[in-house]
């Protein structure tokens, strides 16, 4: 049994020390919108932030974790009252997402980078997101983090 | 834009289901909606309109989102030939039951081929005429005025002599009990202010925020969860399974056989039904196919480049004749390996079945044939069946034509009747019991003439056919019709685009124990790649210009060139350049559209590859979502490219050896180029967009490799061949 601080709640985890975060997240706790998608750490689809950090969340064992840290998934990026992230108002705006199983990742994993560096240079953009995306939204993606920085170039 | 989006709203399983089960199975659902059962459905105008009280449009789509945008497309279309509000559009899901019980009146579910939009926008946007015809006619009618009097903009009917208005959800109920017009003409394109526009998704924020739900999210009351493992060489069996070593497990309830060839641990999460699976001693029968390895295959595709017995799949004048009497002979051979769709989201779908009825709930591009896989793996006629279309997370083709993971679950589900079962395949799963994208060689001959011209070219492919593997009823005189995408020489789907006066094309049908499947681009990819490659040699070969050499033999194809040409001029094709970077070019014609792209890369000493920008045009006739193209021209470069650079499933052992993203890489951003597009719809038809644009992303980026490096790259992917310089 794990406790995990996840989105703002303490919550009992009913699950095997051994148990991915990843896995308590969507089954246990019965959060969504942090995808599967290789379970292997290559793909970033269950990126969460812990403390910040954004972490790929199939390579982690609920152990690992206590509820002095800090869980948010894609369900608590937004600001506490139905706003939009920048990332997210971003999103909508250059019509980011195509089938969207990755987006939540990237998103999760945007939004780290800028938190760090809030003005990231195209090529810190380029090397730092380095989540898969079957349907080939990088472009789209790249727009949309520039957009949400204030760094977008016209044109 | 307002969009309903609200997860609350819950959609219950009408009549029998309900009925049968007893438990008023609901889903959440965001985006496409299922249908609601019919008591409950508010005002129907005709199968593809539905218009509520407070003018709320819901438009019925057919085929499957899975991320390229149909969705929305044929939204537009509907919604301009009704002259709907556009913010007050929403869409939803029949089920291919419902199409079933209604004689089919929404026609083909099947998503693939790139046909969503261009096959049935005809139909649907009738639908969406005679709707709004009706709802004048409804309000005519109350009024007690001639139609000719009135007019619709905007879900607002006016009597325009009166200046009187009524709104659409005010006489939504009366339309929908009238007659539906016999003769319904459509608009103009020219006139589209819906359709034609670059508007918004329907279904973007959902997939910001984590609600949209997607196969893999569904949650039904009292569901289980299956993770299953079938045997990894191909055409194998299982022999024996020790269930007794994983039933006390936590959480284990279930571990069944599923067909003879796979087996399910069933528990109460999926992650402790895989480990189970994991820890689950399995024997196989590994059968005829244990000894298949790539090498192998490829020794026999080899011998088939010249033997005999080839079917042909376009010819003129003489060709052996011509290569024969030329002045030079130009002779090459190329491969393209098996390859896996990969879909983000894996293989996953929920069934319940109960000796009276069997419902399932997936991610398909085609819930017909999803219907018709559940109907015979249940044992229970069609009629007694339905199959819910839930959100893709991608589908790349490996979602439409075989639902063999349906049969699983309904196989799995009827040995535990009544209980939901949700299986979900692990990516080793998804990457091993692929339908993968068939394996071809072919081998080019060209012959120039003295002034280096093109008299004769022969093109022997030689390799799988997907057809006979998925239709082979559709293999007539042993030829299978989709093999020449791209080299044929009509038909309006996918024509070469040269005229070449002594041509030979054929194909040699070797079918190695791999499951073929049409993987996005399906056999355009390799076709493209071989014949605008093998061009570039031939131009080099005749000491001309890449560009010049093809238009020299494209007069008569006034469409191809017409792309061709914007994407030279765009890129700059032709001047010259002290930056080090290379350019190639590719065009070909496919899903009924023409596509060309030029390649801007330049490759360092040490043999690295970088791919700067790439210019793409597209002709896809009508162009119904602008923004929507672009999308799907950057989104096909991603997954050519991807393909060309890393991509290859390895045979071995009669299995894949590649089980994951560590050893089947994927392109990322930092390797992403530029994309410009050019979508130059010329509006005398309807081409598919999905697909197309992949074919030309390798072959395009080789070109220009041989530009920067003088390496001809014949064998794919790229991280077999050295592009260090000396
Ligand atoms: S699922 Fe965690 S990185 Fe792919
Ligand atoms: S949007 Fe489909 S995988 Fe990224």
């Amino acid at each position: 049994m794990a406790k995990l601080n996840v989105n703002g709640r303490i919550l009992d985890v009913a699950a095997e020390d051994d148990t991915p975060l990843l896995w308590a997240i969507r089954e246990q706790i019965g959060l969504t919108g942090t995808k599967y998608g290789c379970g292997v750490a290559q793909c970033g689809a269950c990126t969460v932030h812990v403390d910040g950090q954004a972490v790929r969340s199939c390579a982690m064992p609920v152990s690992a974790f206590t509820e002095a840290q800090k869980i948010v998934t894609i369900e608590g990026l937004a600001p506490m009252g139905g706003a939009q992230h920048a990332l997210q108002k971003a999103w909508v705006e250059l019509d980011v997402p195509q089938c969207g199983f990755c987006q939540s990742g990237m998103l999760m994993a945007a939004a780290a980078l800028l938190a760090q560096n809030p003005r990231p240079s195209e090529a810190e953009i380029r090397s730092e997101i380095t989540n898969i995306c079957r349907c080939g939204t990088y472009n789209r993606v790249l727009a949309g983090i520039q957009r949400a920085a204030g760094t977008a170039t016209s044109g | 834009m307002t969009m309903q989006t609200n997860l609350s709203r819950r959609f219950v399983l009408g009549g029998a289901a309900a009925g049968a089960f007893g438990l008023g199975f609901h889903i959440p659902a965001a985006g496409a909606q299922t249908v609601a059962a019919a008591p409950a459905i508010p005002p129907e105008i005709n199968a593809w309109v539905v218009v509520k009280p407070d003018d709320s449009v819901v438009i019925r789509i057919a085929r499957s989102e899975m991320g390229q945008g149909t969705l929305t497309g044929l939204a537009q279309l509907v919604a301009e030939e009704l002259n709907a509000d556009w913010s007050k559009v929403t869409t939803e899901y029949p089920t291919p039951g419902q199409n079933l019980a209604r004689n089919r009146v929404w026609g083909n579910f099947s998503t693939g081929g790139s046909r969503g939009i261009r096959e049935s926008n005809e139909y649907v946007r009738k639908g969406g005429a005679a709707a709004r015809m009706m709802l004048v006619q409804a309000a005519a009618n109350a009024w007690n005025v001639p139609v000719a009097e009135c007019r619709a903009a905007s879900s607002v009917i006016t009597h325009v002599p009166s200046g009187r208005t009524v709104r659409y959800g005010q006489v939504a109920e009366a339309a929908g009990r009238l007659t539906p017009p016999a003769d319904v003409p459509l608009r103009d394109p020219k006139e589209w202010t819906i359709a034609g526009k670059p508007l918004p998704r329907l279904d973007t924020v959902e997939k910001t925020n984590g609600a949209q739900i997607y196969g893999m999210d569904l949650t039904l009351p009292g569901m289980l969860n299956a993770a299953i493992r079938a045997c990894p060489v191909f055409g194998g069996k299982v022999r024996s399974f020790d269930a007794a070593a994983v039933t006390g497990r936590p959480g284990v309830k279930h571990v069944v056989p599923v067909g003879d060839n796979a087996v399910a641990v069933v528990a109460d999460t999926w992650w402790r039904a895989k480990t189970a699976l994991d820890a689950l001693p399995i024997t196989w029968d590994e059968g005829p196919n244990a000894g298949a390895s790539s090498e192998a295959v490829a020794a026999w595709l080899r011998e088939g480049l010249d033997a005999p017995g080839a079917v042909v799949g376009n010819s003129a004048g003489d060709a052996g004749a011509a290569l024969a009497g030329a002045a030079k002979r130009i002779e090459a051979v190329y491969d393209y390996p098996h390859q896996n769709h990969a879909c983000m989201e894996t293989m996953n779908a929920t069934a319940v079945w109960t000796p009276e009825r069997c419902e399932v709930w997936t991610p398909t591009q085609n819930g017909e044939a999803a219907l018709a896989a559940t109907a015979a793996a249940s044992g229970l006629p069609a009629a007694r069946c339905d199959v819910h279309k839930i959100h893709l997370g991608g589908g790349f083709g490996r979602r439409g034509a075989v639902h063999d993971w349906v049969t699983q679950v309904v196989t799995i589900a009827k040995q535990i009747p009544g209980t939901p079962i949700k299986m979900i395949w692990s990516r080793e799963e998804d990457m091993l019991q692929g339908r993968f994208h068939p394996v071809t060689q072919c081998k080019l001959v060209g012959g120039l003439d003295a002034q280096g011209k093109l008299v004769g070219l022969t093109m022997r492919i030689s390799g799988q056919s997907i057809v006979a593997d998925i239709f082979p009823q559709n293999i007539r005189d042993g030829r299978d019709p989709v093999v020449f995408q791209g080299l044929n020489a009509g038909g309006g789907e996918a024509m070469i685009g040269y005229t070449i006066p002594n041509l030979l094309i054929d194909h040699a049908m070797r079918n190695p124990p791999v499951p073929p499947g049409f993987w996005r681009g399906v056999n355009l990819n390799q076709n493209a790649i071989y014949l605008e490659c093998f061009m570039d040699e031939l131009a080099h070969a005749a000491g001309k210009d890449a560009l010049e050499f093809r238009r020299a033999l494209m007069a008569n194809h006034p469409k191809h060139l017409a792309v061709l040409n914007a994407v030279a001029e765009r890129a700059g094709w032709g001047r010259p350049r002290t930056d080090g970077r290379h350019l190639g070019l590719a065009q070909t014609h496919g899903f009924g559209s023409y596509v060309a792209a030029c390649a801007e890369v330049s490759v360092s000493a040490e043999g690295k590859l970088a791919i700067h920008r790439i210019v793409a045009a597209t002709d896809c006739g009508h162009a119904v979502n602008p923004q929507q193209i672009e999308a799907q021209i950057e989104g096909s470069f991603v997954y050519g490219l991807g393909a060309a650079l890393y991509q290859e499933c390895t045979l071995k052992g009669g299995r894949m050896v590649e089980e994951n993203f560590d050893t089947y890489p994927m392109l990322r951003m930092e390797e992403m180029p530029k994309v410009e597009s050019i979508v130059m719809p010329s509006g005398d038809f309807w081409g598919g967009v999905g697909e197309p644009t992949i074919a030309v992303a390798a072959p395009a980026v080789l070109n220009a490799i041989f530009s920067a490096t003088g390496k001809r790259v014949r064998t794919l992917p790229l991280t077999k061949v050295d592009l260090r310089r000396g």
